[in-house]
């Protein structure tokens, strides 16, 4: 085995790492967790007031 | 000034140094895009190098690079680094000493760097010519900024790390590594070091550094602020959170293997070009996986982009970075680079991600975060926003579209052979049939940078405390 081998096994491993991360991501195990994440940016409204653009939309719709 | 006026201090959060950074990405805006016009202008008409070594193009290029790169963009990028890493980890910064540390620092570097490269003091690395002390000063400011950004994160009271602190996270180490191992160098005194590295292996080390500030500066930053800023002015969660995991993995893993393809037909080894080639076209997926994610993040709510101008700054912002980032993989194949590189297609392609991408979304995102900050319902005039919108687009295209055209142009005058063998056309013909070109892009950059001063004067008017923002004629609806 010589080192040209392992270079060919390196993009083997990066590969299956990267199918293996979407794999992670898509789970339907994590949905729940990811959802909670993606609303993050509007999490600390009630410790934060001074956000008027968006009570101000919430008025309007 | 306001900055001194208590009745602004968030009770949670640090928004001092937040405005500072805020107020001074748009002073530094205006002068490095100053800078900008004014050797554009040198460009079509050399009579304005005045003749002086100080002013001269070769000397005010870096300096032009340098402020809208690192400070511009910088000081945009440490704004809301720091904003959104407080608003989604729910958490004051861990310090406020070492905040304002980093704030007086980029500020030092920044000055620092307006005086010694009109002087000519450079290391000729190209958006990394600062000498020596200076990079030691930015390699502490910056080490500083990692603690305050990750010790935020570690005493953050969420359970999740938003991806958008994923993507200043990787920028904030990836640039410590690269500035840190691209400035090496030996020092004689003061004023003059030389590379720690030597021949084509300094070409690489610095083109390795020159395309991930590309790609982290540039690229990693700003998507970090896409991805806090697009979600909140449209009001709703980004359109995958799952899809951003992959980007992020996919984008840092791949943006590093892409600096080659600025070194192609050079002494590089050619294994070496051929894999930057292949890594930039690979690149394609992650970029454009992300412009999707924030563009299709208004999906169901296209409508809010016809009043208001904040998330058209955003969205078209997104559109240029797509654009861009099609176009980089592109000419980073072997045999479009033949025809684009060293012509001013480059430069067109540079300014696409520059004042298309970078600018604009900072431009948008600080428009969110101003009126926050100094605890306004909105900005002055919102009018004003969509004035300011429509010259950084109008703008940016002309810029583009002149380097297009000129770049082209030039590709195939230089490779024109005569049946003798000959070159069909003297280089100083290229330059001329350039002339028309370098005039319209003074025209793009200067509206581009009157859309700043529009910018400059909003601001202003909404850190005012005494003047009522303006109501605009469609009722309340532009917010």
């Amino acid at each position: 085995m010589d080192i040209n081998d392992l270079r060919g096994l390196s993009t083997l491993f990066l590969f299956m790492a990267f199918i293996g991360l979407c794999i992670w991501a898509y789970s339907s195990k994590r949905k729940k967790t990811f959802d909670e994440a993606a609303n993050l940016p509007f999490a600390d409204e009630e410790s934060a007031p001074d956000e008027p653009q968006r009570e101000q939309e919430e008025k309007q719709q | 000034m306001t900055e001194l006026n208590s009745d602004l201090e968030h009770p949670v959060y640090n928004y001092k140094v937040v405005r500072q950074f805020a107020i001074m990405t748009v002073v530094w805006g205006i002068v490095g895009m100053l800078v900008g016009v004014l050797i554009a202008a040198q460009l079509a008409w050399p009579a304005l190098n005045f003749d002086l070594p100080w002013t001269s193009f070769g000397r005010l290029r870096p300096l032009h690079t340098n402020a809208v790169i690192f400070a511009f963009g910088g000081s945009a990028l440490f704004a809301t680094s720091y904003y959104v890493v407080q608003r989604t980890c729910q958490v004051r910064l861990i310090s406020d000493r070492l905040a304002a540390f980093t704030f007086w620092g980029w500020q030092a570097v920044i000055v620092a760097a307006a005086v010694t490269l009109p002087l000519g003091l450079t290391s000729s690395k190209e958006y990394a010519e600062l000498e020596w002390p200076i990079d030691v000063l930015i390699a502490i400011v910056w080490v500083s900024y990692a603690v305050v950004f990750f010790g935020t994160i570690t005493k953050r009271k969420t359970s999740h790390i938003y991806v958008a602190n994923w993507f200043f996270g990787a920028f904030i180490v990836t640039v410590a590594v690269l500035h840190i191992i691209n400035s090496a160098s030996m020092p004689v005194d003061m004023t003059k070091s030389y590379s720690a590295y030597a021949g084509t292996v300094d070409a690489m080390v610095q083109w390795w550094y020159g395309h991930n500030a590309v790609g982290f500066f540039l690229t990693a930053g700003f998507l970090g602020i896409m991805y806090y800023f697009v979600p909140k002015q449209a009001d709703r969660p980004i359109y995958s959170y799952r899809l951003s995991i992959v980007h992020f993995w996919a984008l840092v893993a791949v943006y590093i293997w892409a600096g080659p393809h600025h070194l192609h037909y050079t002494a590089l080894p050619d294994w070496a070009q051929s894999l930057g080639m292949v890594m930039s076209i690979i690149l394609l997926a992650p970029s454009w996986g992300g412009m999707i994610n924030g563009i299709m993040t208004l999906s169901g709510a296209w409508h809010k982009l016809r009043d208001d101008p904040i998330l058209r700054f955003l969205v078209v912002s997104l559109s240029f970075y797509g654009m861009s980032t099609f176009e980089g993989p592109m000419m980073a194949i072997k045999t479009v680079n033949a025809l684009s590189h060293y012509t001013d297609w480059t430069i067109g392609h540079v300014h696409s991600g520059a004042l298309g991408w970078v600018a604009m979304i900072t431009i948008g995102s600080l428009y969110h975060l101003i009126p926050v900050l100094y605890n306004r319902e909105r900005m002055y005039s919102i009018s004003l926003i969509n004035v300011h919108f429509w010259m950084s687009t109008i703008g940016t295209v002309l810029y583009i579209a002149s380097m297009w055209v000129n770049g082209i142009m030039q590709g195939l005058m230089w490779r024109a052979y005569n049946q003798d063998g000959t070159l069909t056309y003297a280089f100083v013909e290229g330059v001329a049939a350039s002339y028309p070109g370098y005039v319209v892009r003074v025209l793009g950059g200067a509206i581009f940078l009157g859309g700043m001063l529009i910018m400059a004067y909003n601001v202003y008017m909404t850190t005012r405390r005494d003047v009522p923002v303006q109501v605009p004629a469609t009722s309340a609806s532009a917010a």
